[in-house]
């Protein structure tokens, strides 16, 4: 199993009064899933992701990425655990502003210690595949929103990571850039990578393979389009 | 891609943020490298000023001292010449002699040996200087029809022991004459006039003029002619000799002394109005060393006025200094934390993604502390010139001005100059790091989620 999130409990202590965000959340992702997660704004979804990609510790649960929980290590190994193995993709993109689509997508070989011409023939080609290419050294400002967002993707992408985390990443976006985005995604998964997107966007369910609905920080439905039923 | 592409990126994007930490660097730096520009020409012109007042108070005394020595020595002749004419002097005359005789008859007629003057020029001794034998005795000038006295002379012996002096007469040549102002006034002699005497003939060397003593009417020739004429063969009457020192009462010391050389003699002190020329020789003497040391003391003054008017102004930039620089200095470092606080906040969202993409924070804190590297380096480096070219307009106003040469092989600037870059390094570093360490520590999950 490529990710195991295991009663996951996630509470913001705040005034006037607390707030549980993810209350007993468990959700499995093998390679080559493809698993989007839905339900309203303030119900959990980012909260799930953030905490899936070791950035946002649980109050209790486990998370398991390769079978390694990323919260026993330090800091430091953790961040670089998450460059190797994980990619992100945003809904407000979160390009650098003033580098341009090339040196956006080498960004997370800052992290990894590739080799630079690896790196930088990877970033090429990843960018031709987006359809990139002609913007090549244009900085974010000068994009379309689906441009960014496919930069942000083939970004993600660079590292080569097993697993893809995307939190709205259609949520900009028009029909066309949307549903290329989401193909992006599922090609990704296609190809033996795991996918766990979080929207409220309807498109993204024929995309995935499972959809989990959250509400009020719990799994309402969880549902397998393999089987073609409601868990 | 690597980090310094990543700064070098970020500082293009946000050129103003970096220009103003830039200026803030340089004015810093500029203010700490002028000042000490202008401290250290301030030390070369006083030291310049000080040699060139000190070396012409140095030849001012100089100048009056030769003058004063001068001055000093031609006075000493002319008051041991006057001294000398004047009769200033002590006689040594044999014991057997009548004080009589010689006040009353302008003559002596007891004798002694001539050998005693080469006794005493031979001698240890020290309160005479000039011995002068002679013969003197009142004569009739038979070929004259007159009373005269003859001196026989040979001229000054020198004291062995002692320097030779100038003679303060000369020796009258044998077959010359030099006659006194009456004898030639009355008998119409001249120059070059020849005359006899006592059956010799003698040539008219020297005419005195008017003394009002008995050189008026005195006739000098040669000792040994003298000695001849008077039948005196290596007698002699008296040894003139000048005192060396003549203020105050030494006769009896005088006395002593010769007579432990030459026993039997006595000596007597003649014309004690020599003193009082002795006195003002003394004085002037005085006179002269105490305008010297005024003059001496009053270039030091003046030296010392100087070097205080220069320890004041280089107390006054001095002081200016050391209050404008640490504030300088300060308001710089307050103004790069407050820039670099700013440029972290500016950059919350591209710090979020970084972090969350696998960077670690001792990677996010080179990304920020590289660039404030580059802004100190930067700065101090500008700095730096700019601080030279105001220290050296400043300088360049006061009098004189001072090379680069100058200033840079003397006093510390040049240890300024090179230290300030490195320093402002640091400094941009130090001021930069807690912003830097807040931004690094930033927790990603919290910036994400304000999407």
């Amino acid at each position: 199993m490529l990710l195991r999130l295991k009663h996951l409990c996630k509470t913001y202590v705040g005034k006037p009064a607390d707030v549980h965000a993810v209350r007993d959340v468990s959700i499995d992702l093998a390679e080559g899933q493809f698993v989007a997660v839905q339900g309203p704004s303030g119900c959990g979804k980012t909260t799930v992701l953030l905490t899936a990609g070791g950035l946002l510790k649980p109050d209790s649960g486990e998370v398991l990425i390769e079978d390694q929980n990323p919260y026993t290590m330090s800091p430091d190994d953790r961040a670089a655990f998450r460059a190797r193995t994980i990619g992100f993709v945003f809904q407000q993109f979160h390009l650098v502003p003033y580098l341009d689509v090339l040196d956006n997508v080498l960004s997370p070989a800052l992290a990894a210690a590739s080799p630079q011409n690896d790196v930088r023939q990877r970033a090429v080609e990843l960018i031709e595949h987006f359809g990139l290419t002609h913007r090549a050294h244009h900085v974010p400002g000068e994009l379309s929103s689906g441009e960014r967002q496919r930069t942000a993707l083939a970004r993600a992408l660079l590292n080569q990571p097993r697993l893809l985390l995307a939190d709205e990443p259609t949520g900009n976006l028009d029909q066309e850039s949307a549903l290329a985005v989401l193909g992006h995604l599922k090609d990704f998964a296609d190809s033996g990578g795991a996918v766990l997107l979080v929207t409220h966007d309807d498109r993204a369910v024929s995309f995935a393979q499972r959809v989990v609905h959250l509400c009020d920080g719990r799994i309402s439905t969880l549902m397998d389009r393999n089987l073609s039923g409601t868990l | 891609m690597n980090i310094w592409r990543l700064v070098i990126r970020e500082i293009k994007h946000r050129r103003v943020n970096f220009a103003m930490g830039l200026l803030s660097v340089a004015v810093a730096v500029s203010g700490l490298v002028g000042a000490q520009t202008l401290l250290t020409a301030d030390r070369i012109i006083t030291g310049r000023l000080l040699s060139a007042k000190e070396a012409e108070v140095k030849k001012s005394v100089a100048e009056k001292q030769a003058a004063v020595k001068k001055a000093g020595k031609e006075l000493q002749d002319v008051i041991r010449r006057q001294m000398l004419g004047l009769g200033f002097n002590v006689l040594i005359l044999p014991e057997s002699q009548s004080l009589s005789e010689i006040h009353l008859n302008g003559s002596m007629s007891a004798t002694m040996p001539e050998e005693y003057v080469d006794r005493l020029a031979s001698s240890k001794i020290v309160t005479v200087n000039h011995l002068l034998p002679s013969v003197t005795q009142r004569v009739y000038w038979e070929e004259r029809d007159r009373d005269v006295i003859v001196v026989g002379t040979r001229g000054e012996v020198p004291i062995q022991h002692r320097g030779l002096k100038k003679p303060l007469l000369d020796e009258v040549a044998a077959g010359k004459i030099v006659l006194g102002h009456e004898i030639h006034r009355q008998l119409s002699l001249n120059e070059g006039d020849t005359v006899r005497l006592s059956g010799r003939d003698f040539t008219v060397s020297r005419l005195h003029a008017e003394r009002g003593s008995v050189d008026d009417v005195t006739v000098w020739i040669n000792l040994a002619e003298a000695q001849e004429i008077l039948g005196m063969q290596n007698l002699i009457n008296a040894i003139l000799a000048l005192e060396c020192d003549c203020v105050g009462d030494r006769i009896s010391q005088i006395r002593a002394e010769i007579s432990a050389i030459l026993p039997g003699t006595q000596v007597i002190e003649r014309y004690s109005q020599a003193i009082t020329r002795a006195e003002s020789r003394a004085k002037a003497k005085e006179s002269a060393e105490t305008a010297l040391k005024e003059a001496e003391q009053s270039g030091v003054q003046q030296l010392a006025l100087e070097r205080r008017s220069r320890r004041n102004l280089e107390d006054r930039h001095a002081g200016f200094a050391a209050i404008l620089v640490p504030l300088v200095v300060l308001g710089s470092i307050v103004t790069i934390a407050l820039l670099a606080l700013a440029n972290s906040r500016q950059r919350c969202h591209e710090i979020g993604v970084l972090r969350a993409i696998g960077l670690s924070t001792r990677q996010l804190m080179v990304v920020f502390l590289s660039k404030a590297a580059a802004l100190g380096l930067l700065g101090g480096l500008t700095g730096v010139v700019v601080g030279l070219m105001i220290g050296h307009m400043l300088v360049s106003a006061q009098s004189g001005g001072t090379s680069w040469n100058e200033m840079f092989t003397s006093g510390t600037l040049w240890a300024v100059v090179v230290s300030a870059p490195p320093s402002a390094l640091f400094l941009a570093g130090l001021a930069s790091w807690i912003p830097a360490l807040l931004a690094a520590r930033q927790d990603p999950a919290v910036i994400l989620q304000r999407e």
